[in-house]
């Protein structure tokens, strides 16, 4: 089995240059690439376009690289926790995209899936369906949407063994998967490392095909935005 | 008038056996907590989760577990993980059989605001687009003015639209209304204590009254 293993985020991340585009895998806090994140801070890059779902938070995952200005376009759905992102945004230091959540799940996985577009009801009516072509199936009116891809996609998962495969956990599953496979190098980190023939091939969520690069992530801070507790 | 929890239990009444339902944030939550009991029914958080079930006790509270207002949740029995993916190709695929939620202002026509407010950061439209623009039956949980006083219902709404001709119900603080096919806001109910004559004057929109119009029994 082909070995994909590195020995540790720095070494994974290690010729990702300015300009790059990203995917990174999460919803809010949850399911993000932690390890990786923290490598890249410790580099001296700049002018990257983020492809994720939210933007972290100010002082959390891409909050972080939003703080070093490390981000020149943000492409997301929603990206309202983040106090260091509307500053940046005002000043026109930033760019946005904003995207339908499920049109942004669905471009990546088209870019994953060789997918060039495809027609989606959501936005029809709407801004984000302006300048796009549209067309009528059984009465009813689509936008046309084209694929996503990256450059390098940084995706967490649980469980994953040295062939690349991976195991989600609970909601932490998110768009790791699709943008495992829209990324030309895709690295992930994971919880827990094991050699290849440990993972029940049932149970794999991400083949390891799509996967370039695995470590064994480390000091999970798996921090939570809102704690809500049963009373 | 009604209190924001009195909404969410007059659109828990909606809810039918059998159905598979997205709660959006707000009112629409809180709609999980009066679903009869003798109702089986499946709510789910599109960031990949159907079977979301009560606040975990702080034992049992996980990082990996939220929904999609980022809350930590627990899971019920039966209960199936998946993708963004998979999980807005069952909202668009039509398999979600109901969707409630929030709104700035609905058109008579069914249109709905709940996004984007000119001059204000826009924090994006998270999954909200594709969830209207799919749904067969959407439900709006809303207080029917503004805070400085205006109407929620109108003809044509003036913020940037989230979905067009989607909205088939909506409950207000003073009301509950259904959007008419050929445009209009039908009356159907009455809060308590609450009269036509204010709902009709607090309605931009073309307000249908037919008949007696009914308190509602919450």
């Amino acid at each position: 089995m082909i070995n994909k293993t590195v020995k540790d985020a720095e070494e994974a991340t290690a010729d990702i240059k300015s300009n790059a585009v990203l995917m990174l895998g999460g919803f809010g806090l949850c399911g993000i690439p932690e390890n990786s994140i923290k490598a890249l801070l410790k580099k001296d890059i700049s002018g990257l376009t983020c492809i994720s779902n939210n933007a972290g938070v100010d002082d959390f995952g891409i909050g972080l690289m939003l703080q070093k200005k490390m981000v020149k376009k943000m492409i997301s759905s929603y990206v309202g926790e983040n106090a260091e992102f509307e500053r940046q945004l005002l000043s026109g230091e930033l760019e946005v995209e904003l995207i339908p959540q499920g049109t942004l799940a669905e471009r990546t996985r088209a870019g994953g899936a060789g997918i060039p577009a495809f027609f989606t009801p959501a936005g029809v009516g709407t801004e984000v369906a302006e300048g796009k072509e549209m067309r009528e199936f059984d009465g009813k009116l689509y936008i046309l949407e084209s694929w996503l891809k990256a450059d390098f996609s940084l995706v967490k998962a649980w469980k994953g063994d040295t062939a690349g495969n991976l195991i989600y956990k609970g909601t932490a599953r998110n768009f790791n998967p699709m943008m495992a496979a829209a990324g030309a190098i895709t690295i992930a980190e994971v919880e827990e490392l094991v050699p290849a023939g440990e993972l029940d091939p049932n149970q794999i969520h991400t083949p390891g095909i799509y996967v370039q690069r695995i470590f064994q992530g480390k000091d999970y801070e798996k921090r939570i935005e809102k704690r809500t507790v049963r009373e | 008038m009604l209190s924001k929890i009195q909404i969410a239990q007059r659109i828990a009444k909606e809810i039918k056996n059998g159905q598979y339902i997205n709660l959006g944030i707000g009112i629409p939550t809180l709609v999980a907590n009066y679903i009869p009991d003798d109702l089986d029914v499946v709510l789910q958080s599109e960031n990949g989760l159907l079977g979301i079930g009560p606040f975990p006790t702080e034992d049992n509270v996980d990082a990996d577990l939220i929904n999609a207002g980022k809350q930590t949740i627990s899971m019920v029995d039966g209960s199936v993980l998946f993708s963004s993916a998979e999980s807005f190709g069952m909202i668009r695929g039509g398999h979600v059989h109901l969707t409630i939620l929030g709104a700035m202002e609905v058109s008579e026509n069914g249109d709905i605001a709940n996004w984007k407010i000119p001059g204000k950061m826009v924090k994006g439209m998270g999954g909200a687009m594709d969830l209207v623009a799919s749904a067969e039956n959407i439900i709006v949980a809303m207080q029917h003015c503004s805070k400085d006083g205006k109407s929620k219902l109108l003809k044509n709404c003036s913020l940037p639209i989230t979905g067009i001709n989607c909205v088939k119900k909506i409950v207000t603080d003073l009301a509950y209304l259904k959007v008419l096919p050929e445009g209009g806001f039908k009356l159907v109910e009455r809060a308590p204590g609450v009269s036509v004559e204010e709902i009709r004057s607090k309605t931009e929109g073309r307000l249908v009254v037919e008949g007696d119009i009914p308190e509602m029994d919450l």
